[in-house]
């Protein structure tokens, strides 16, 4: 997983709520069996008319808003089905880090694990960056993980909450998986205590 | 004595493998469902890093959501659903894992199966990287869906990294009124709290009209636990689902079933016990619900009017609400029974099972479906599709005008071929009504299979109540 310690950046403003995973890349996407090139479908249906061509006013098209690496989106970002699919497709296109008032609970760990990083602030100071955003497109935020701050131009600093697991493989740029491997001594004292319980699936 | 504790509780304390300062737990998974989406990248993992499945005998594979609904004789038409079903057949040979692929008489929808062949069963975890894994919590099962990357940590270690839910009591009392189903007390909950209303939260639903419901009729509430935003939503075992377990293909049989029974008597909630969150709903005046939004919380009665974005002070939800009722090009005030639909859908990990095929060829047999509306059947599993025709369900479905086909995923996620044209409206029996879920510009109302076949024989958005006999 690539470390994530401060991004400085644009914010693309998506004031939709409750954007769920279809939207961020629909499901006819998702027979792939690798993870390339999935930037192609981020937001398919927003992003493209009937015959496949980009359409102007939908913002990822906008030309003055590519390379921007943090999303601004409306409430409950990420509902609706598991696929990790979403944050890999996000995270092609360059994001690296989404604020918004809520995550759905999938969408959000799945982009944890994926260098993605979900960002939650207040009603206030989401209405306040969506506002910023509208005046000054310009405008930059900067993101800073170990002191789980968000840098408003004005000078304003305000905190997100991250879990500090999370907030550890983030810095280090290490898996989760990784980490399991290491524990492997517990599990078999578990499997072994459980052996009962653990062999209740017999086919007949 | 020690402190009362809630079922949720149970099943967490007892899949704690270990518990470190500042990192979430690690915990046991029983039972791992494996489908074709959201595994491929996962076994690619386990190969790049040179790893094995831990406890193939603990995972479970099919194939339903890029599988086509045609008959099995026929080849997979589109090249690249065709790669992937493929690619998990060579993923379950070479890793072990037991599976029911394509040709399988036992194929169907991964919630379906699970289920139906015994693999779920009370107390247990389970996990499947896709949402609705909830359905499983029917059992007393702590059941919730997972990302590719978990998926993976799953088959390498049988363990995942979560942190401890709160608790969320959804007390359902009293009796439904005829014409009301499983589907509308979920459907009522969601309305009700929003699709965030769970989020950070497993569901427990209890309550005289919990208890009252079939294992069927549980699997479609719990199913849609995810659409409150919940993570997992599950309902304590009982007689009932000892009776609909007993026998099935891989419980453990003899002095092992009474020993497990035995087991699971324990798992109810503890009197006393308490949740951190609590919400009660009164059966007796639910109605018929249906969707009229692009997410499912945008619910009414199905006799309602669709909602007015000037009543919603909220600028960002009034902003949605507007949105949505563009895309479904609705207009607010007016009532959503009588609207023209164009296609009708009963299947999906909600409602495929016998009682939903029952109910809806209830209402279709002696009566056609309105010219006007293409309806599709998809049973949920391949022995459903038997036992259906073993009962002569099809021929009602078939004699009525709507299209039998063959067990999968269909037209719930629109992978597979089986999809609305843009503009076309629907009514389904699914749990999805987001943008171009059905296919791209589709417009969805999520209801009951009642609801559903009712709307199939008018052409129309119907109250079943209202269906002339
Ligand atoms: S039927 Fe629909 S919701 Fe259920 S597993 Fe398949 S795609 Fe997911």
């Amino acid at each position: 997983m690539a470390k994530f310690t401060t991004l400085t950046s644009r914010m693309m403003p998506m004031a939709v709520d409750n954007i769920d995973t279809d939207q961020i890349i629909p499901a006819r996407f998702l027979k792939t069996i690798s993870k390339e090139g999935l930037d192609k479908q981020l937001f398919n249906d927003w992003r493209y008319d009937a015959e496949g061509k980009p359409k102007a006013d939908f913002i990822l098209n906008a030309p003055e808003w590519q390379g921007v690496a943090i999303l601004l989106a409306g409430d409950n970002f990420g509902c609706g089905s598991s696929r990790e699919h979403a944050p890999w497709a996000l995270t092609q296109w360059g994001f690296r880090a989404i604020i918004s008032t809520s995550f759905a609970d999938i969408f959000k760990s799945n982009a944890l694990k994926n260098g993605l990083v979900p960002v939650v602030v207040s009603r206030e100071v989401h209405a306040k960056l969506f506002a910023l955003v509208e005046k000054d497109p310009q405008a930059q935020v900067t993101i800073e993980l170990a002191s789980q701050t968000l840098s408003l131009p004005d000078g304003t600093k305000v905190e997100f909450p991250v879990d500090g697991f999370s907030k550890h493989c983030l810095l280090e740029g290490v898996d989760e998986l990784g980490y399991i491997l290491h524990q492997m001594a517990a599990i078999e004292a578990y499997e072994a205590k459980k052996d009962v319980e653990l062999n209740t699936l017999q086919p007949s | 004595m020690s402190t009362p504790r809630t079922i949720i509780e149970k099943l967490w304390d007892s899949h704690v493998v270990a518990e470190r300062e500042g990192a979430p737990s690690l915990i046991y998974i029983d039972l791992h469902l494996v489908h074709e989406v959201t595994s491929p990248q996962a076994f690619a993992g386990l190969r790049a890093r040179g790893l094995k499945v831990r406890r193939p005998q603990n995972t479970f594979a099919t194939t339903d959501h890029s599988t086509p609904t045609t008959p099995r004789a026929l080849p997979i038409v589109d090249p690249i659903a065709k790669a992937q079903v493929e690619q998990l057949e060579t993923n379950c040979k070479e890793f072990g894992i037991p599976y029911f692929g394509f040709q399988n008489p036992k194929q169907g929808i991964v919630h379906v199966i699970g289920p139906e062949n015994g693999l779920t069963q009370p107390g247990m975890t389970v996990v499947c990287g896709d949402s609705h894994t909830a359905t499983h919590g029917a059992f007393g099962a702590l059941a919730f869906g997972i990302g590719t990357s978990e998926v993976e940590m799953v088959l390498a270690t049988q363990c995942l990294l979560q942190r401890k839910s709160r608790t969320y009591e959804v007390r359902v009392d009293g009796t439904l009124k005829p014409g009301v189903t499983a589907k509308d007390i979920i459907l009522a909950l969601i309305a009700r709290i929003g699709v965030g209303g769970g989020t950070g939260c497993v569901f427990e639903y209890r309550g005289s009209a919990i208890s009252a419901l079939t294992m069927e009729e549980r699997m479609t509430v719990c199913n849609m636990s995810i659409e409150g935003g919940a993570r997992a939503g599950l309902i304590a075992p009982d007689d009932a689902t000892y009776q609909f377990l007993a026998g099935k293909a891989f419980v453990p049989k003899g002095a092992g079933w009474d020993a497990a029974v035995a087991r699971w008597k324990t798992l109810p909630t503890d009197d006393g016990a308490t949740y951190d969150h609590t919400i009660s709903i009164d059966a007796n005046t639910l109605e018929p619900m249906i969707t009229f939004g692009t997410n499912p919380g945008m619910g009414i009665p199905v006799s309602g009017v669709v909602p007015d974005p000037a009543s919603i002070s909220d600028p960002l939800e009034r902003d949605s609400l507007t949105k949505a009722l563009k895309y479904m090009d609705l207009q607010p005030g007016k009532p959503l029974a009588g609207q023209p639909i164009n296609v009708v859908f009963v299947g999906s990990c909600t409602n495929s099972r016998m009682s939903d095929l029952r109910a809806a060829a209830g209402v279709l047999k002696g009566r056609k479906v309105n010219p006007k509306v293409r309806m599709m059947v998809v049973p949920g599993s391949m022995e459903i599709k038997r036992q259906a025709e073993a009962e002569g369900l099809d021929k009602v479905f078939r004699e009525a005008g709507a299209d039998w086909r063959e067990a999968g995923c269909s037209m719930c996620i629109a992978m597979n071929g089986d999809q609305l044209q843009p503009g076309e409206y629907s009514v389904s029996t699914s749990n999805r009504n987001f943008e171009g879920r059905q296919g791209k510009g589709g417009r969805t109302f999520l209801a009951s299979p009642l609801t559903a076949a009712a709307s199939a024989v008018t052409g129309v958005v119907t109250d079943i109540r209202a269906l002339k006999s």
